[in-house]
């Protein structure tokens, strides 16, 4: 067992390393034998552990000095989509496989400044296109609650190693759930932020209206150590915005935010969620959603309930809509993104070809799994002269009254929306091969998130009855840039539960 | 509306993604698929509903930050080099190889 899981927070870590318990050293070695010891989860796509000890060394230093940053010695990774300077990115594509970037995503380099240290890179869905990490070019990751099954995607690999221990937490990314879905069925935490907060200088890009950085971890008090530096103005990211709500995007918003409302939340005692209206939309409970995720997800809002929070029915009417919408939108910009892979400046360059044009489309059939090239088909179809209208546009114009729908909601009758994440638990790696849309109908209650835009973020609230329990997550849905306020509802609920404590076995 | 084995060669053309006969029929049949779950939209009233490209503008007044239009910094030899470690072909004096385009 390595040594950072002996304890529950990173706080309680950084006490440790602080008082010189432990060392960064030790820390980050603890953590790569884990990671080898574990490997048949395939959660990581590599580890360098030369790299891995120099930054331990570093932040040991740093921790002599007396001048740690918040994050010295705190073992990380990050999704295979970020840049990395040492590491290689793949995206988890055979298109990049061997590039190395020359320098480091902001999120990256952030966390880096902050001290921590980093294990490796992460597996996930190619391009982070996926919910099941399936359709990673370098096999599956595999569920550590049991490792038949999927620990869901994109972010597959950060989720898978956050639960079975293997890190503290790690980066992911959220197109159309990819950080929530994932943290859903591994049974740990994670946080999607309102898009263009944090930056995406670095990150590979799939659906740029949609895309948005995230951590993964295991209790929503480490999301908020690591969300905190992660986000801030960028000036290399044109969607990086400079202020939220007035307030200047940089560090330290969020963490005050959450620090205010968390105040507020002790002060009220046993009742900590007093006055909270929990908007529970009617379409979040379909007929499509398992009775194992329903319950879970009703008893968290009961619990919420004994909180002090009050529960208000609501009603996001089109959120079916937001399947078809995304699956248009997210293609579209993935077509237009991923064009860039032209096996000229780097990528995969097929051997053999006639002309540049021949090398150009074999390089790209060769190099983009079945799922990239589908995604990429559908959004080359929908942008075509004469589908534009029909298709695009009109997906755009749903957005918005989704969009609207959420607005609607917020402004009068809650301050939050609960749900679940996913209508089953994790599903067994394999299933669904044959229809390539049956996973896209699972995404159904964090799609309309990711399409406004909104924070939001999942924490675990039970598990299944099976012989090896599989985990639930719990949505929770917040108006724009209240990511300090969902985190500071979300540690109050951990508080008063033990589901984010509950691990698989560990090896 | 069903997609025609035309249109498969087309988008597949317009997308650089050589496809054999065979990925061409089961692309077919695919995007036959997702475009019937697509269709749904069509049956949506969005009369007077403007298209949203920015997620933020249901909250606030949003456009795309620019910058000013000026030449960044220089980057030396060495970074250059290092950006260009990436060809898959290698490269000739500062150049990226790739077959010939005028003979």
């Amino acid at each position: 067992m390595p040594i950072h899981s002996e304890f529950d927070t990173i706080a309680a870590l950084r006490g440790a390393l602080r008082d010189h318990k432990v060392s960064a050293l030790e820390v980050a070695e603890s953590a790569l034998q884990a990671i080898e010891a574990n490997a048949s989860l395939n959660a990581f796509l590599q580890v360098d552990p030369q790299l891995t000890l120099d930054q331990a060394r570093a932040a040991d230093a740093l921790l002599s000095s007396g001048q740690a940053p918040a994050l010295a010695g705190i073992p990380i990774a990050h999704k295979d989509v970020f840049v990395t300077r040492g590491w290689r990115t793949t995206a988890a594509s055979k298109m990049l496989d061997g590039y190395v970037s020359p320098f480091d995503a902001t999120v990256v380099a952030r966390l880096q400044q902050a001290g921590a240290v980093s294990l490796g890179k992460l597996n996930c869905d190619e391009f982070a296109m996926g919910s099941g990490n399936e359709n990673s070019a370098f096999g599956p990751a595999r569920n550590p609650w049991n490792p038949d099954t999927v620990p869901g995607g994109s972010s597959g690999g950060s989720a898978a190693a956050v639960a079975a221990g293997l890190v503290q937490a790690a980066t992911g990314t959220d197109t159309g759930g990819s950080v929530r879905q994932p943290a859903a069925l591994c049974g740990v935490s994670g946080i999607k932020p309102t898009y263009g907060t944090v930056s995406r200088f670095g990150m590979v890009a799939f659906g740029s209206s949609l895309d948005q950085a995230g951590p993964i971890a295991r209790n929503a008090l480490d999301l908020v150590e690591l969300l905190d530096p992660m986000s801030g103005f960028d000036e290399r990211d044109s969607t990086s915005l400079q202020s939220c709500d007035g307030a200047a995007n940089q560090a330290g918003r969020i963490r005050n935010e959450f620090d205010a409302a968390a105040a507020q939340h002790k002060a009220a005692g046993a009742r900590p969620l007093e006055g909270l209206r929990i908007g529970v939309p009617e379409e979040f409970f379909n007929e499509g959603l398992a009775d194992n995720v329903a319950q879970a997800v009703e008893n968290a809002l009961k619990t919420c309930e004994s909180l002090g929070a009050r529960r208000v029915g609501i009603s996001l009417p089109r959120t079916r809509l937001s399947i078809p919408a995304y699956y248009v939108i997210a293609p579209a910009e993935a077509s237009s993104n991923l064009s860039r892979y032209d096996g000229v400046r780097y990528g995969h360059r097929a051997q053999t070809y006639t002309d540049l044009a021949d090398m150009t489309s074999r390089s790209r059939a060769e190099g983009f799994g079945p799922e990239v090239r589908r995604r990429i088909l559908v959004g080359t179809y929908v942008l075509c002269h004469g589908y534009y209208d029909a298709y695009y546009l009109q997906a755009q114009r749903v957005r918005r009254m989704i969009a609207n729908d959420f607005q609607q909601a917020f402004a009068g009758q809650c301050d939050v929306i609960m749900g679940p994440v996913t209508p089953t638990v994790a599903k067994r790696i394999g299933d669904n091969r044959e229809d390539p849309t049956a996973d896209w109908l699972a995404d159904i209650y964090t799609l309309g998130v990711s399409l406004a835009g909104l924070p939001a973020m999942s924490i675990p609230c039970g598990f299944s009855a099976d012989a090896s329990p599989l985990p639930i997550g719990l949505q929770i849905i917040g108006n724009y840039f209240r990511e300090g306020q969902l985190l500071a509802i979300a540690d109050s609920f951990q508080q008063a539960t033990d589901w984010h404590q509950r691990k698989p076995e560990q090896k | 509306m069903a997609i025609t084995d035309q249109d498969v060669t087309r988008v597949a053309r317009l997308a650089r993604i050589a496809l054999s006969s065979e990925d061409s029929a089961r692309a077919q049949e695919e995007l036959n698929g997702i475009l019937s779950l697509i269709e749904q939209l069509q049956a949506v009233d969005t009369t007077g509903i403007e298209p949203m490209a920015h997620p933020l503008s249901a909250h606030q007044d949003i456009a795309l930050r620019l910058r000013d239009d000026k030449a960044a910094g220089a980057h030396t030899l060495e970074q250059r080099q290092a950006l260009m470690a990436n060809s898959p072909s290698g490269t000739e004096q500062g150049l990226f190889l790739v077959p010939t385009v005028i003979e």
